[in-house]
């Protein structure tokens, strides 16, 4: 394969600003990676036509002076972001035949930046899952494998999951993602990639698919810390078309990478460490304590006592919103139709034809405790106890600057390994559900192998709109990390 | 808490999903053992604690009470499964 798709966003843009390489050059490059690997199932939707016009625009740009911020580097932009004239599915037979007529802010932003979009990516269905498995078209394979057994077809985690794939696949420069409970995190740590989730209103969400809007943040996917940096950066705005987006600067994250936390608070939740928290894990979690500790930083136990509820607080309040939030898919305005002879009827048999298991499953939970008599007993307990899990937060950013934890409990799991019980798949985004239920951006960043050879994160918080310490400390823990490792079920 | 068939079936009336009986026989299990996680919530005393809607720490604002977007009925209608003379189309719902 073409060296072009090694590089970081970083180095191609300088190469590209030197005009030592072409846009429509590293645009072929990546589409020819695209379309070696589509046993991955990736993508929902392949544009190369539309990447290599967008590619020349680039070019264009570049030779009049006038790049942007990621003029000509190819990008993945999730399924779950409308994209106007481009098929937009949420990885949902409902949505199978949906073609938007008009641009979510974030890409509508990437776009503006430069960006080449090379397809959409596929996804849990409508985000609602850490497998990538719930997808109406099928499961995306990760590009890692087990060093014991190379048949085994791996996860790449979820929602995020063809995102993942493509990134570490080296299909795309970088991707958008998106964060409920974990799912630009977790996806991350099973394929060795940095995903970084901003806080709740830094990313606008207007024109994404949503699933749970007080949780709902777009986020950057990238090979490195400073790539994400770059991307949220033409990610990230202000956008009054979303009633929670900030209001506020969007800062050069970038600069903020300057390699010196002397002197920095690193909070360690001993909450974290559960009883059967595996030994890989656990050293994985010690060894980066340490390299922040060489780095200067100066590591303080913390508590977060809430946490042992947090996933089931998530596990009432985003399945609430799922269910409000869905009942937009009526089978009337867009998306695919049942007929029936009356219009409940009609309702009820697109619904139940349009949306998967998983996808019922948490509509009929939603409805459930947001039903009379169960509300206040379920809906308005679990918004008590996120007032609770966002206090932990808030008291703990008294005593320390960021927080250090592992992203998920496991490496990647294999297609088929997983359990029936829906409870314990959800036990992945135990670490990255309590910070999605405070509104707080993390990051995961890629830092060790299991003793498969599989990749393993660990995940830093900052405190609310501080992304800047996030990526410092992360580029940080990047650069004593290590990671270098290549996907082994693709060639790169 | 444990959900039986026919609460399953009134919710999946109330979600407007036509669930067939097996499946809601399988779902009132699968609800019930969800359930059953998360009843643990009420173990964490919680008076006086103010419910979270949103963790944006903002005001929504007001903004001027203007048309600043439509006047494209085609490209609402675009994706439809049935319009007709710029009206989406349902099934007869008043005899």
């Amino acid at each position: 394969m073409s060296d072009l798709i090694k590089l970081s966003i970083a180095e191609a843009k300088a190469r590209l600003d030197k005009k030592e390489i072409s846009a429509v050059e590293l645009t072929e490059a990546h589409l020819a990676a695209m379309e070696k690997a589509r046993h991955l199932n990736a993508f929902v939707t392949e544009t190369p036509e539309l990447a290599i016009v967008r590619a020349k625009q680039a070019d264009a740009a570049i030779g009049k002076g006038e790049a942007g911020a990621l003029s000509g580097i190819p990008l993945g932009i999730k399924d779950l972001f409308c994209t106007e004239g481009v098929r937009t599915t949420a990885s949902s037979k409902i949505l199978g035949n949906f073609v938007p007529t008009y641009e979510s802010t974030v890409s509508a932003n990437l776009k503006k930046a430069g960006a080449v979009m090379l397809g959409k990516t596929s996804m849990d269905e409508f985000a609602m899952g850490s497998s990538n498995m719930t997808s109406a078209f099928g499961p995306v394979i990760s590009p890692w494998k087990r060093k014991s057994n190379a048949n085994i077809q791996l996860v790449p985690g979820g929602s995020s999951g063809g995102s993942a794939a493509a990134v570490s696949a080296r299909l795309v420069m970088g991707a958008t993602g998106t964060d409920t409970g974990g799912s630009i995190r977790q996806p991350a740590a099973f394929v060795g990639i940095v995903g970084l989730k901003p806080t709740y209103g830094r990313c606008s969400r207007w024109g994404t698919v949503a699933f749970a809007s007080s949780l709902d943040q777009a986020g950057p996917m990238t090979r490195t810390v400073k790539d994400a940096a770059i991307m949220l950066g033409a990610m990230a705005g202000y956008d009054p078309k979303d009633s929670t987006s900030a209001n506020i600067k969007v800062p050069d994250f970038a600069a903020a990478m300057t390699g010196d936390i002397r002197g920095l608070k690193i909070g360690i939740p001993k909450e974290y460490r559960p009883e059967g928290l595996s030994d890989e894990i656990a050293k994985l979690w010690d060894d980066g304590v340490e390299m922040l500790k060489a780095a200067g930083a100066i590591p303080v136990e913390i508590s977060l006592p809430h946490t042992k509820y947090a996933l089931a607080t998530y596990y009432i309040v985003a399945p609430a919103e799922c269910s409000s939030n869905l009942a937009r898919y009526d089978g009337v305005r867009y998306g695919m139709r049942v007929e029936g002879k009356t219009l409940d009827e009609l309702y009820a048999k697109t619904r139940a034809a349009g949306f998967g298991r998983e996808v019922r499953r948490r509509i009929l939970i939603g409805t459930y405790v947001l039903s009379a008599g169960y509300y206040d007993a379920y809906y308005t307990k679990a918004q008590k106890l996120r007032t609770l899990i966002a206090e932990d937060f808030a008291k703990a950013y008294e005593k320390v600057d960021v927080i250090l934890t592992p992203t998920a409990p496991s490496a990647a799991f294999g297609l088929g390994e997983t359990d029936e019980d829906p409870v314990t798949m959800w036990l992945n985004d135990v670490f990255t559900v309590p910070a999605s239920m405070a509104g707080l951006p993390g990051i995961s960043v890629p830092t060790g192998l299991s003793k498969e050879g599989l990749p393993l994160g660990l995940q830093l918080l900052a405190k609310p709109f501080d992304e800047e310490t996030l990526v410092k400390v992360a580029g940080v823990l990047e650069d004593a990390a290590k990671f270098t490792a290549l996907p082994t079920g693709v060639e790169i | 808490m444990s959900l039986d068939k026919d609460t399953v079936k009134k919710l999946a009336h109330l979600a407007r999903l036509d669930l067939p009986d097996d499946e809601l026989q399988h779902l009132a299990g699968e609800l019930s053992h969800i359930m059953q996680f998360v009843e643990q919530l009420a173990e964490v005393p919680t008076d006086g604690v103010a419910p979270m809607a949103s963790v944006a720490h903002m005001n929504l604002y007001r903004r001027p009470d203007e048309v600043t977007d439509g006047d494209y009925p085609d490209k609402v209608l675009a994706n439809a499964p049935e319009a007709m003379d710029g009206f989406f189309l349902v099934p007869k719902v008043v005899e």
